[in-house]
């Protein structure tokens, strides 16, 4: 470790970054590692988004045209992981790479080469969960919460590279997550108080710990499906005296923190832009920090929620639920911040801001519907309809991924020295923002009406609203090529961008020259 | 100064990590624990509880109706079902029942029977006494069996519970691999539930 920590004293003296594949192969500094985490993740975007175009196929009409159900279920299962392992969870940490130390006036990562090992970790995890679709037994066709015993007893011999796959992941998040803390901890500027770090490093910080939390018992559950298959235990198999609920109880313990880990570097972001673009300071900044701890608080004592309709004693019903609705509270003052921060603000609705306003309003949304089927009785309605498909979507995909956006074309310009395109971004944001409803919202309703979500079929009655959410589908997953080409084009010219970048920007990354210099911050910056 | 700070930091972090995938583990005897206190999850009362309960206080008041299923695993080829559908027991009386089971292919099979018992606060005021699923049945090449199940319900139980379903489900032992046998002991029985949680590895 301590040869590390010499690593980022040692590169004071380096000139530049290495010459050729080199530079990449074998990248300490955190804005290359950066730069990779947010490219691999884009084209994880768009693999797991073209499952999600098979699946709106294979949905656009009534009856089996395209695909066997197996296939079906291989498409909506590697679309899931591909899209939260692969997509927005990496992304998130390409952010953080970049952002983190321009934001606290750090040099680079603490561990630079321990982020070198946490980034090659990922795409060699997505090459062996993909590669199961070129074996015999095919990729998995379980759901991306490979429940037990679906995933044990009889899930094909691929699932075990599945299971590798999801170890090297676990052990690259924490990894991260480590190198992100330490980075926090240590490696501040002079005068960068805790309550004076920028919202978008407090969510970081806070979401690393989620990781470390969490990413151990997700590798816990796998390893416990791994010894079941092979090697004669029965952690989860009725016969054995073990118990396939409790699959559901460990898997959820991990997976509702993990829906935070995939929102929370959101609201930073969010925090971030709305003061940009409405020339105010972020208001209650306290209790946002309070608020994102609350939310992780929180997110470890609500796992039931996922488990309403197992048959759970009606206790254990009433306490997740009012558990859960409690969540209302943090996110519903965030939500007050973020449009108190508006309020009489001078704003200008570049595209970061479009794609930040959309944000606070559809995810929103999809804090409404969980507030609803948080109820318990009501859940039992909805319950593995499509109506927690469009729940989950409208916090992901409006929510999350909105949020990326946002991030890219606001700090864009901070990473290549050049504006973007706004003509061009203002069209992604509005072809984005409607055929994302067009895609989501209709969801609500076949919902309602009780289409059970994972079934390739469905009854003629769904038809026209399936018909409308495919096209919806595909517009948005097309209007997504527009953004590689604003971005390719913005890195390979344009009007050069200048350091503040944007008139209502604070924070040390808006004092560096644009582009941000491969060393930064080697001298610690003042903050008063 | 910053290195060493760094290495610490990451050094009790990662003991964080390595905690939490302990804990991943902790939560199975966790939730046994629960569902020993609680009785959810069906988990019924096991053999030495019975011995010791005064066997002579029998709620005359009252009258429960007992229902039973029974359902072969899809890998078992046997027949199996209970001889009556249901009786009614007075609370503290202990009751025999039958189970019907037939050995439906030309070789020997290995089965073990795991019980559930509904309403789950019923769960632990129901004790089996003696019961075929404390050890493994053997059935010959079509052979029929008559299995027995000694029960009392406790009269503490919940007043307001009329009814109470003792379900089982019959596993195949002998599919490889498929079932597991830790220190050799029978699994599946209550009595493994409860001491030592049967479905952790070689205890």
């Amino acid at each position: 470790m301590s040869t590390t920590a010499t690593a980022v004293e040692g590169e004071h003296h380096h000139h530049g970054p290495a010459k050729g594949l080199s530079r990449w192969l074998f990248a300490t500094n955190h804005k290359d590692i950066g730069t990779m985490y947010l490219w691999t993740a884009l084209a994880m975007f768009f693999l797991g988004g073209a499952f999600a175009m098979v699946i709106r196929m294979e949905l656009f009409q009534p009856g089996l045209q395209l695909l066997e159900p197996e296939w079906f279920n291989r498409m909506f299962t590697m679309h899931g992981l591909v899209m939260v392992f692969g997509a927005i969870m990496p992304a998130w940490v390409g952010f953080a790479n970049w952002q983190i130390p321009l934001m606290v006036g750090a040099p680079d990562m603490a561990m630079p080469r321990m982020n070198l090992l946490s980034y090659w970790l990922f795409p060699v995890a997505m090459l062996v969960l993909v590669s199961t679709f070129f074996m015999e037994g095919n990729a998995p066709a379980f759901g991306w919460t490979f429940y037990a015993p679906l995933s044990t007893t009889f899930a094909p011999d691929t699932t075990d590279f599945f299971i590798f796959g999801v170890h090297l992941l676990g052990v690259s998040s924490i990894m991260g997550a480590i190198n992100v803390i330490a980075t926090i901890v240590n490696l501040r500027a002079p005068g960068m108080t805790l309550m004076k770090m920028p919202l978008f490093v407090w969510t970081w910080l806070i979401t690393a710990f989620l990781l470390i939390a969490v990413m151990p018992v997700l590798a816990g559950v796998v390893t416990m499906m791994l010894t079941d298959r092979n090697f004669g235990t029965a952690f989860f198999e009725a016969s054995g005296g073990g118990d396939p609920l409790m699959f559901q109880h460990i898997f959820w313990f991990f997976g509702h923190p993990e829906v935070y880990i995939m929102i929370l570097p959101a609201f930073g972001v969010i925090s971030q832009i709305i003061p940009t673009f409405a020339r105010k300071p972020l208001f209650g900044y306290a209790s946002m920090v309070y608020a994102t701890g609350a939310i992780a608080f929180l997110s470890f004592i609500v796992w039931g929620h996922h488990m309403f309709a197992t048959g759970m004693p009606l206790a254990g019903e009433l306490y997740f639920m009012y558990a859960t609705m409690l969540i209302a509270v943090p996110t519903g003052v965030k939500v007050f911040n973020w449009m108190a921060t508006m309020w009489r603000g001078s704003m200008t609705f570049e595209t970061p801001m479009l794609f930040a306003i959309a944000f606070v309003f559809l995810f929103t949304i999809g804090g409404l519907t969980g507030l609803m089927m948080a109820m318990g009785p009501a859940d039992m309605q909805y319950h593995s309809t499509y109506f927690i498909v469009a729940h989950f979507h409208y916090v992901l995909v409006p929510g999350a991924v909105f949020a990326l956006m946002a991030g890219v074309y606001y700090w864009l310009p901070k990473w290549c020295g050049n504006m973007y395109d706004e003509r061009l971004g203002k069209i992604h944001f509005w072809l984005s923002a409607i055929s994302v409803n067009v895609l989501f919202f209709p969801q609500h309703f076949v919902g309602l009406a009780g289409m059970p979500r994972r079934v390739p079929d469905y009854p003629l009655q769904f038809a026209d609203f399936n018909m409308i959410i495919s096209i919806g589908g595909f517009a948005y997953g097309l209007s997504q090529l527009l953004f590689v080409y604003i971005v390719i084009k913005a890195i390979r010219g344009g009007q050069p961008a200048t350091d503040q970048v944007w008139e209502g920007a604070q924070g040390l990354e808006w004092k560096l020259p644009s582009p941000a210099p491969f060393h930064t911050h080697t001298t610690p910056p003042k903050v008063d | 100064m910053a290195a060493k700070n760094i290495k610490q930091t990451a050094v009790r972090l990662l003991v964080a990590a390595v905690l939490m995938f302990g804990f991943g583990y902790a939560l199975i005897p966790i939730y046994n624990i629960v569902c020993d206190i609680t009785g959810i999850n069906g988990k019924s009362s096991s053999l030495q509880e019975v011995a010791a309960a005064d066997a002579d206080e029998i709620d005359k008041s009252r009258l429960i109706k007992v229902e039973f299923v029974g359902t072969p695993n899809s890998e078992l080829p046997w027949e199996f079902r209970p001889l009556v559908k249901s009786v009614e027991v007075h609370p503290g009386a202990v009751t025999d029942v039958y189970y019907h089971a037939r050995n439906l292919v030309d070789y020997s099979v290995t089965g073990q029977a795991v019980p559930s018992v509904v309403p789950s606060p019923a769960a632990r005021h129901f004790s089996k006494v003696e019961c075929f699923c404390f050890t493994k049945q053997t059935l010959e090449a079509g052979e029929t069996k008559a299995m027995l199940v000694k029960f009392r319900v406790d009269p503490a139980i919940d007043p307001a519970i009329d009814e109470v379903t003792l379900s089982y489900t019959f596993y195949a032992l002998d599919k490889a691999g498929k079932v597991k046998q830790p220190n050799g002991e029978p699994v599946g029985m209550d009595h493994d539930h409860h001491s030592h949680h049967g479905q952790m590895p070689a205890g």
